[in-house]
């Protein structure tokens, strides 16, 4: 007969396979006055775990901003919360699972969604909106990359749609929007990053703070079982090896039905009155919840196992303190009004079981029966943590000939076979493939889904009258390639092109959420990407506007050794006051003037006069230089957020007057992949087939080459498209914004699209054309799988 | 008048029903709970769409046990107006009140984007308001819709006029290209030989607002107030 747990003796040998270094453990010692037992082992080692403790990040984390006149809730709770009006607010976090969607990619995904729809309904919000960020390796076979490899990214990919797919719709909340990228540094560690929005009446908001001794902690929902013990350690905490496949079962497997009756049983439970406050079980399961609940509140908390629903017979006290199982909630309810939460949970069929109470003293106490299985001061365990300052080195510095960087092409190449190319790549294609596997229109609140706008647009229902006044966009975005090449401007530009977005869909940007996907942060160079992206992220929340309310840290994103691009991935939240005056990114008429907007000062008639060698430099690390012609090197582009500032500006202003019939700004694949998803956008005709309208445009001459022009991802810049009659009105707002803005062509009735630059068509096909191949190049990847 | 939305456990279109009939249509309406038999004299009633039950044996098999689904029978066989929408239509068929069974959508994937959709009857309570061939610009959003059934009792569906919306392309042509997951014969959604009870699979709940991209769906709302009305003038 096997031995119980609790009876092994801790050793330092059994706190370093915890993950727990030698003065880790020696901290453990010096705050019980002892040696632990296993189960407090366990205890610490999750809550001291990096995906749990942010022991590295930490110290970095503090220069991010996190107030503002809106912020309701920073960093610290579930999630952060912010005021949309009407005593209305909105909760919102990003959240990654990386690991879990490589070694299971479709549970990984779902309790990806799972877990973070939690933190919001955590808050008394009722989510509202997911997105998800995705990261993949190649799909396609080629440069470099073998069908195998190909096909095994395939295989992740479907998986995690289904996973996101599935646990979304049937909890019922809408995926509309997020990103997709593919890079080969993801084949391995592919990302995973989901965020939520939920909206709540600022009074009913609840935060996770224990209070009022002999208050009954209760346990409600799903059982607790032996899946996903040590998740957070084991799994989000360490590199992958060649073994990580034994991990499959540290994986959690999700139930989005049991979450949907958690979710409605919680929010009425809320409106009794009689919760006091409420965790749900996420990363280190009971033991984060009830630690966290007792150290936010000053508090203690006792809890006894046995009462514990548990789905398999003959759990050990470690395995339920650790156990992951999804779907479930700690929560603290009044003294003596504990039977109205019962019976709410008993109505939606919901376990729930008083499991103990608030105590004085600030002592986590956990009970197995008569038997005293872990007694930790909470504080200390949820606070006193371990902190690293871990050393940071700047990578040697890249000495790239000019000779490695992107040659453009001869003056007068026709490009449009190159462009092709480009809007066939999975990055820059239609990813309707994907989407359509979400539900996007549940709740009946979508003003625009994937692909419609910039961002995606929520309006706000009055919770009672559902009256509508409001919208919400949200976006995201975060360009690995360019923080690969420079952490510090690639995580500026994520800021400002997800801040961007959020303009161009007509709403002014207000607060932002952060995923931050790195590799070993015991890595010094991984460090110092860290430490420069969140100084980049610093500058640019500030100049935008954009305080970070909350996300989280995922480190160790590395396999066999090599880690991911830094990829920190920024969600901007906007509001746009009036519902009705969504901006979209089709064409809407033909003879619409077509409009570049530049919020940069750039010297007149001579837009981007930077010497030849500066632009093959910024090129070289653009997304078609990448596609055509595989080199990924230079810079990514040189970022001005004073002029990003003007531009967001001027866009939520031409919004809100009305003048303008469509927006979207300029970014992976440059002007030309803009005007020409405008086009895509545009009304089809009976059949549904194609999109109806064409463009012609002339880019004003430079001295840099056609494919620059083009193609170039320079920021600031958006493409508006101006009844006639609104030229001269839309002309001077950009004026009063300090935005440049020049007609650039027109839109036509017939499917051609044209572009010219320097006297001759650098562009000249059809729209159909080019719909075909961005339209169905993913799906024709996607379905020989 | 008074209309009421069935919540299931996993019910999660049953706020949209209830919005579009209270905040568009303007008609009083509301919620059922699963464990009541009691249907609180509503005139119409809706089961709404989600994953009742988590929906993990089979759509609908659990949900056509629940205490409501017997007083739903009952109303249905009295001639009361029910609604049955996506997951609706799925627990009418196991509830037998509609012939026909559902399988996974021939694609094998869940499927959410905008459908065209004929109205082939208006001599029923859901379609009278519209015009006969108008087509309906309505999502979908379902694993689940690929309504299938044998050659009988099809052939007694196209007989007794039944089949109520078929799949078709933007201009109302059938086009198998419409049809969004391989449904016999192209089939939307049916009604019941007494034409009082009907299901679908697009989602006219969700399509009831220029601003949601589309208004086409409120005409089948509009319909069963007409129905009910005239209903009410013949008793009075």
């Amino acid at each position: 007969m096997a031995t119980a747990p609790t009876e092994i003796k801790v050793t330092s040998e059994i706190a370093a396979e915890h993950g727990l270094t030698a003065e880790e453990y020696a901290r453990v010692k010096q705050i019980l006055g002892r040696e632990p037992n296993i189960t407090e082992l366990g205890i610490f080692s999750v809550m001291w775990s990096e995906h749990c403790s942010y022991k590295s990040s930490k110290v970095h984390l503090k220069r991010l901003p996190t107030r503002g006149k809106l912020v309701v809730q920073g960093p610290g709770e579930n999630a952060g919360v912010v005021d949309i009006g009407d005593g209305l607010v909105a909760a919102f976090k990003i959240e990654s699972h990386n690991h879990p969607s490589y070694v299971e990619p479709f549970q990984g995904a779902t309790t990806g969604v799972g877990g973070i729809l939690r933190d919001i309904f955590t808050m008394g919000a009722r989510p509202v909106a997911a997105l998800d960020s995705l990261r993949f390796g190649p799909i396609v076979a080629g440069n470099g990359v073998s069908e195998e490899e190909a096909a095994k990214n395939r295989r992740i990919l479907d998986g995690v749609i289904r996973g996101v797919a599935h646990y979304g719709n049937c909890f019922g909340v809408p995926t509309v929007g997020g990103e997709v990228g593919f890079e080969p540094c993801y084949s391995q560690n592919p990302l995973v990053n989901v965020l939520a929005l939920g909206i709540a009446k600022k009074e009913d908001l609840f935060f996770a703070k224990a209070r009022g001794t002999g208050n009954p902690v209760i346990y409600v929902g799903a059982k607790t079982g032996r899946d996903g013990i040590h998740g957070a350690s084991l799994l989000a905490s360490a590199e992958f090896t060649e073994e990580s496949k034994q991990k499959r079962p540290n994986v959690q497997v999700g139930d989005p039905f049991m979450e949907k009756l958690l979710l409605e049983a919680c929010l009425e439970a809320m409106q009794t009155g009689a919760v006091v406050a409420i965790q749900d079980m996420g990363a280190a399961g009971l033991t984060c919840s009830t630690t966290e609940m007792a150290s936010r509140g000053g508090t203690g908390i006792e809890i006894d196992l046995a009462k514990v629903p548990q789905r398999e017979s003959g759990m050990t006290p470690y395995e339920i303190m650790l156990s992951e199982s999804q779907e479930r909630m700690l929560l603290v309810a009044e003294d003596g009004r504990e039977r109205e939460v019962l019976d709410v949970f008993k109505k939606w069929g919901l376990d729930a079981v008083v499991v103990g109470e608030v105590t004085e003293g600030g002592l986590l106490r956990v009970r197995d029966r008569d038997k005293l299985a872990a007694e930790i001061p909470a504080h200390p365990l949820a606070e006193e943590g371990p902190v690293y300052r871990r050393p940071i080195a700047q990578p040697s510095l890249r000495k790239e000939p000019a000779t490695d960087w992107f040659s453009f092409a001869a003056d007068g190449t026709n490009l449009t076979n190159n462009f092709a190319k480009l809007l066939a790549s999975p990055a820059i294609a239609s990813k309707r493939w994907i989407t359509q596997q979400y539900d996007t229109s549940v709740r009946t609140n979508t003003l625009a889904g994937p692909g419609a706008s910039d961002a995606a647009v929520i309006r706000i229902k009055d919770p009672e009258t559902g009256v509508v006044k409001r919208a919400l966009a949200l976006a995201t975005d975060g360009n690995g390639r360019w923080c690969q090449l420079n952490p510090r401007v690639g995580a500026m530009h994520a800021v400002a092109e997800a801040a961007r977005n959020v303009a161009a869909s007509g709403a002014r940007p207000m607060a932002a959420t952060n995923c931050l996907n790195f590799g070993s942060p015991e890595k010094p160079e991984v460090m110092w990407q860290f430490s420069e992206a969140i100084d980049g992220l610093t500058v640019a929340c500030n100049e935008l506007g954009t305080p970070i309310t909350g996300g989280n840290v995922s480190f160790y994103n590395e396999t066999l050794g090599r880690s991911i691009y830094p990829t920190p991935v920024i969600g901007v939240l906007g509001i746009l006051e009036d519902a009705s005056r969504v901006l979209k990114i089709g064409f809407r008429d033909e003879g619409d003037l077509i409009v570049l907007l530049d919020g940069a000062v750039r010297v007149s008639g001579a837009q981007h006069a930077a010497p030849l060698l500066d632009a093959r430099r910024e090129f070289s690390s653009s997304e078609y230089s990448k596609t055509i012609s595989g080199i990924v090197a230079g810079e990514p582009p040189a970022i001005d957020l004073a002029a990003e500032k003007r531009l967001q500006e001027c866009l939520v202003a031409l919004a809100a007057n009305g003048a303008v019939r469509s927006a979207h700004d300029i970014s992976d694949g440059g002007i030309a992949v803009t005007l020409a998803e405008s086009c895509f956008a545009s009304p089809t005709g009976p059949q549904q087939a194609a999109p109806q309208l064409g463009a012609n445009v002339k880019l004003e001459g430079t001295t840099l080459p056609a494919e620059y022009a083009l193609f170039g991802e320079s920021g600031a810049r958006a493409v508006v498209t101006v009844a006639p009659t609104s030229l001269a009105a839309v002309l001077e707002t950009a004026r009063q914004y300090g935005v440049t803005a020049h007609q650039i062509g027109q839109v036509i009735g017939s499917d051609a699209f044209r572009i010219e630059y320097k006297e001759s068509a650098v562009i000249d096909t059809s729209v159909a054309k080019l719909y075909d191949v961005w339209a169905h190049s993913l799906e024709r990847t996607l379905k020989v799988s | 008048m008074k209309f009421g939305v069935v919540v299931f456990p996993g019910s999660n279109c049953d706020h949209d029903a209830f919005y579009a009939i209270r905040n568009i249509l303007k008609k009083p309406v509301e919620f059922i709970w699963h464990q009541s038999e009691d249907l609180a004299n509503c005139d119409a009633i809706i089961l709404p769409g989600g994953f009742s039950y988590g929906d993990y044996l089979r759509t609908g098999a659990i949900a056509r046990f629940s205490p409501v689904m017997k007083s739903v029978g009952k109303f249905a066989k009295s001639g009361g107006t029910v609604l049955g929408v996506c997951n609706g239509f799925q627990i009418l068929l196991e509830a037998g009140l509609l012939p026909g069974a559902m399988m996974r959508n021939s694609g094998l994937r869940f499927i959410c984007r905008h459908v065209h959709i004929r109205v082939e009857q208006t001599d029923t309570p859901f379609t009278n308001a519209a015009m006969k061939g108008q087509v309906l610009k309505v999502p979908i959003a379902h694993s689940d819709g690929n309504y299938t059934c044998d050659d009988s009792t099809l052939a007694d569906l196209e007989k007794n006029r039944q089949v109520v919306f078929r799949y078709t392309s933007a201009d109302g042509s059938d086009d198998a290209a419409g049809n969004p997951n391989g449904s016999t014969a192209n089939i939307a959604g049916i009604c019941n030989r007494e034409r009082n009870v009907a299901g679908l699979m697009p989602h006219p709940e969700r399509a009831v607002e220029s601003a949601l991209d589309s208004a086409d769906g409120l005409v089948i709302f509009r319909s069963m107030v007409e129905a009910l009305v005239g209903a009410a003038k013949a008793t009075a």
